[in-house]
């Protein structure tokens, strides 16, 4: 691909207490990709993004975000504020807030205790969220409390949150996962909407929504903590070796 | 509007509220006090609740608002009152019984001069900075310990529980200097007037009651503006804080700081109305009353607060006299049937009987019901 690479993970490996969740783990993506990453239970998918958004450090290799930024020593709100978002597997989202609020808090800007005290909510803040809303198809319940919504209009929320962040990349955990069928499609469309004007990862179990959103791009394929094979849908669900992690669990010679 | 520094602004009716609340207590109590209609005895113990409800307020500021349930509060509430005794005990100059223009218990335990950090008490401003440099610094020592290693939930509890305890252990000890178990009392003088007379108290009181309108105030714009929302956010999912790129250990510290300090004046304000502090004010089971209160008075707001600490202390004044020996007993049956039945305390109930009356005329109206139904699940 002629486009720069947008998060560039390396040699990683990462333990705990012996165990082995992820192994030279080499993984590059695009700018403006959208990739989904499957692989069977404890492959170390949600490891990745621990270790992607500052939540757990490696013990060793290197994760490097655009150009040069090495992610590896910052911290979870420094790391953020470059410009990584991350959607929960459950959705998080500030349930005593109105929508409304829930955005305004994720607007990209002030931070500090001191910018948060002294900070007035601007019209462009208030265009901005607006836009957002329309974007994630919760314009009509704005000023109700975040709480009050439906399972997966708070999966939408919350990606609403990280679109008013401005991340440049998103880190979607599970987006389907409780949700029904029609809500599902939803949001997949609205991924394969963002898709392009930001770089997006979806870890994701539902070959339907799998699918849906990954016609035409790159699967990457997890398993044991380091990438098993990357190629289109079709070709991953064809693999030999991903069918035989997912259905028949051979013992490795 | 836009361009308040309140994300969810204040009505006017309650501006209007507060402020007849606040010249009630600050006004025309004393008013009536002068007048004779309040004897002064009355007005001392509001005075005293008042103080009391400037700790629940700085409890609630971190428990209801938060979600750090510290159970330390006392500790920063009594410091304030330990800074504003060493000053009133230098104020009492050479009339304590050896005659020495020093404290009777340095006196006793041998000291023939002042010892150096007694020395600038003397001064009332002085007293005045420690009260709040006291309390802020152990606070943000604490704090920023405590939040640096992500300690939360009942850990923190436990740990602001170890905090005041130890402070009580060594403030009960003779060679901390701060009289020892017996502490300060004894007070005769407070910027030249008579403690003890009737004009003082009411002064104290309107004072307490302004500080107190004050806080209010103060808080209640401080929730509702964005740092307030983060505050909230904290509380109700701080790992969504800490992915929307806000350093949650940042607000953490400074609301610690910050209800410590609150809670300090509330003790500095206390200790001249009663008269007297030592070390069991410190203890852990004073800083547990005080979550009683808010938990009484209504949590996570902040009137709640105020109406906990003043009618559950109006309640232990009867009762200790009436039922001395079952006020315990009424104290954690009370605290029992608020979290069974009032989770929003008090100032919850006329929400709760609200809820309760519009079930019931639902009920009542079995059209209303069938009208209601589909447009509920339009919605979903």
């Amino acid at each position: 691909m002629d486009h720069p690479l947008i998060l560039n993970a390396e040699g990683v490996n990462k333990s705990f207490a012996g165990f082995k969740a992820i192994t030279d783990l080499n993984f590059y993506l695009a700018e403006g990709e959208l990739r989904t990453v499957i692989g069977p239970n404890g492959a170390g998918k949600t490891t990745f993004l621990d270790l992607i958004t500052g939540r757990t450090k490696p013990d060793t290799g290197t994760i490097t975000f655009g150009a040069l930024t090495e992610l590896v020593p910052l911290s979870e709100h420094e790391i953020v504020r470059l410009g990584v978002g991350r959607k929960f597997q459950t959705p998080t989202v500030y349930t005593d807030h109105t929508v409304f609020e829930n955005l305004l808090l994720s607007l990209e800007g002030v931070r500090g205790v001191w910018g948060t005290l002294f900070s007035r909510t601007t019209s462009t803040d208030i265009d901005r969220i607006d836009e957002i809303l329309k974007i994630i198809n919760l314009g009509s319940r704005r000023t109700d409390l975040a709480g009050s919504l439906s399972h997966g209009q708070k999966q939408w929320l919350e990606i609403g949150m990280l679109l008013a962040q401005n991340s440049k990349l998103l880190l979607i955990d599970e987006p389907a996962a409780g949700m029904s069928d029609d809500e599902t499609a939803l949001t997949g469309e609205l991924l394969l909407k963002l898709a392009g004007k930001h770089s997006i990862i979806v870890i994701e179990h539902d070959m339907v929504f799998v699918k849906q959103i990954a016609t035409g791009r790159k699967v990457t394929v997890l398993h044991q903590g380091s990438v098993l094979c990357e190629g289109s849908v079709d070709a991953v669900q064809n693999d030999p070796r991903v069918i035989e992690v997912y259905l028949g669990r051979k013992k490795a010679a | 509007m836009t361009h308040s520094l309140l994300v969810r602004p204040i009505a006017k009716k309650e501006w209007t509220f507060t402020a007849v609340i606040a010249v009630f207590l600050i006004v025309v109590m004393p008013l009536m006090n002068y007048a004779g209609w309040i004897s002064d005895f009355t007005i001392n113990l509001w005075g005293k609740y008042l103080c009391y409800a400037m700790l629940a307020i700085s409890v609630d500021l971190l428990w209801g608002y938060t979600g750090l349930l510290s159970l330390g509060q006392a500790l920063f509430f009594t410091l304030g009152g330990y800074m504003m005794g060493m000053y009133l005990m230098r104020m009492i100059g050479d009339l304590g019984q050896y005659h020495k223009d020093m404290p009777d218990f340095l006196v006793f335990l041998g000291w023939e001069r002042l010892p150096s950090f007694w020395v600038p008490f003397s001064s009332f401003s002085f007293a005045m900075v420690m009260m709040i440099l006291v309390p802020g610094i152990v606070a943000y020592v604490f704090g920023w310990l405590a939040f640096r290693s992500r300690v939360r939930g009942v850990y923190f509890s436990i740990l602001t529980q170890a905090l005041t305890y130890g402070a009580s252990l060594m403030f009960f000890r003779n060679d901390m200097l701060m009289g020892g178990n017996n502490g300060f009392t004894d007070f005769r003088f407070i910027l030249g007037f008579d403690i003890r007379s009737p004009e003082t108290k009411r002064g104290l009181f309107i004072i307490t009651a302004m500080v107190l309108s004050a806080t209010y105030v103060g808080l209640r714009c401080l929730t509702r503006s964005r740092f307030g929302l983060v505050q909230q956010a904290v509380r109700d999912s701080e790992n969504r804080v800490l992915f929307s790129g806000y350093s949650s250990p940042n607000f953490k510290l400074f609301i610690f700081v910050l209800s410590a300090v609150i809670g300090s004046i509330g003790g500095a304000l206390y200790v001249p109305q009663v008269g007297i502090i030592n070390p069991s004010e410190m203890t852990t089971d004073k800083s547990l009353e005080a979550v009683v209160w808010v938990a009484v008075g209504g949590r996570g707001t902040l009137i709640g607060p105020i109406v906990g600490a003043i009618s559950v202390n109006a309640l232990k004044s009867w009762a200790t006299r009436a039922y001395p020996d079952l006020w315990l007993l009424i104290l954690g049956g009370m605290f029992i049937i608020v979290v069974l039945f009032l989770p929003k305390g008090i100032v919850g109930v006329p929400g709760m009987v609200k809820d309760w009356l519009k079930k019931r005329k639902r009920l009542s109206e079995p059209d209303v019901v069938t009208l209601e139904e589909p447009s509920k699940e339009e919605a979903a």
